[in-house]
């Protein structure tokens, strides 16, 4: 279900300040988040956000596609681990 | 035969069946086209009189997109996604489902059929 428009797109209130604040000041300032539930709003186009995913800050440098979109969808919380070629010698063993 | 948005020739059938041969057009807009152009449930393609056709042709044109043009719209979408480094585009990339579906079983239309785990042993039927 998509969020009714009459309530307007969701972003942590701080945000906005800090946003501005960078804005305002000397750019290239990068805002360390952990709202990754906020929406990207156009005028975050340009700045460099570092978003949390449990672990780390990743980095997102927020372009104009990117709005519309949420911070957390730009900063995976999982790692993907493939299944690897299993090891000869492991396998030889087990049958032996 | 009646060539309908390019290379579509649907047949034999009721014009609002045939329709949905085209597409970007299913069930309901089918039934639009028939319903403004008052063509009959019951009429055929085949039986559709040349300006009929044309008229089918026209609406489509100018009221939906279709075939090629809808086909490369949602590839784009596809690959903006994908482009732009989010969730949703990695999981494109990766052809795994991308609405939050379980992956631990199941998810074989997105996956392809199974592949053989190397060194798994086959269950020996009694």
């Amino acid at each position: 279900m998509t969020r009714s428009v009459w309530k307007g797109p969701f972003v942590d209130g701080y945000l906005l300040k800090k946003a501005d604040k960078v804005r305002a000041s000397g750019r290239h300032d990068i805002i360390k988040t952990w709202s990754r539930r906020s929406t990207i709003l156009p005028q975050f186009v340009g700045l460099t956000f570092a978003v949390y995913n449990g672990h780390k800050f990743l980095p997102v440098s927020v372009t104009e596609n990117m709005i519309g979109h949420k911070f957390g969808e730009f900063s995976p919380t999982r790692i993907f681990i493939q299944h690897g070629g299993v090891d000869k010698k492991s396998e030889e063993s087990k049958e032996g | 035969m009646a060539r309908i948005a390019g290379v579509n020739i649907p047949t034999g059938k009721p014009v609002w069946i045939a329709l949905r041969y085209i597409y970007g057009v299913g069930p309901k807009r089918a039934r639009d086209i028939c319903n403004s152009l008052k063509i009959s449930d019951a009429k055929r393609v085949n039986q559709l009189t040349e300006g009929e056709v044309l008229k089918i042709r026209e609406f489509i044109d100018q009221n939906y997109k279709v075939e090629g043009d809808l086909r490369r719209d949602v590839a784009m979408n596809i690959k903006r996604l994908m482009d732009l480094g989010c969730y949703r585009g990695l999981r494109h990339r990766k052809g795994l489902p991308v609405r939050g579906q379980r992956t631990h079983t199941n998810a074989r239309t997105r996956k392809g059929p199974a592949r053989p785990i190397a060194g798994k042993k086959i269950a020996v039927k009694k």
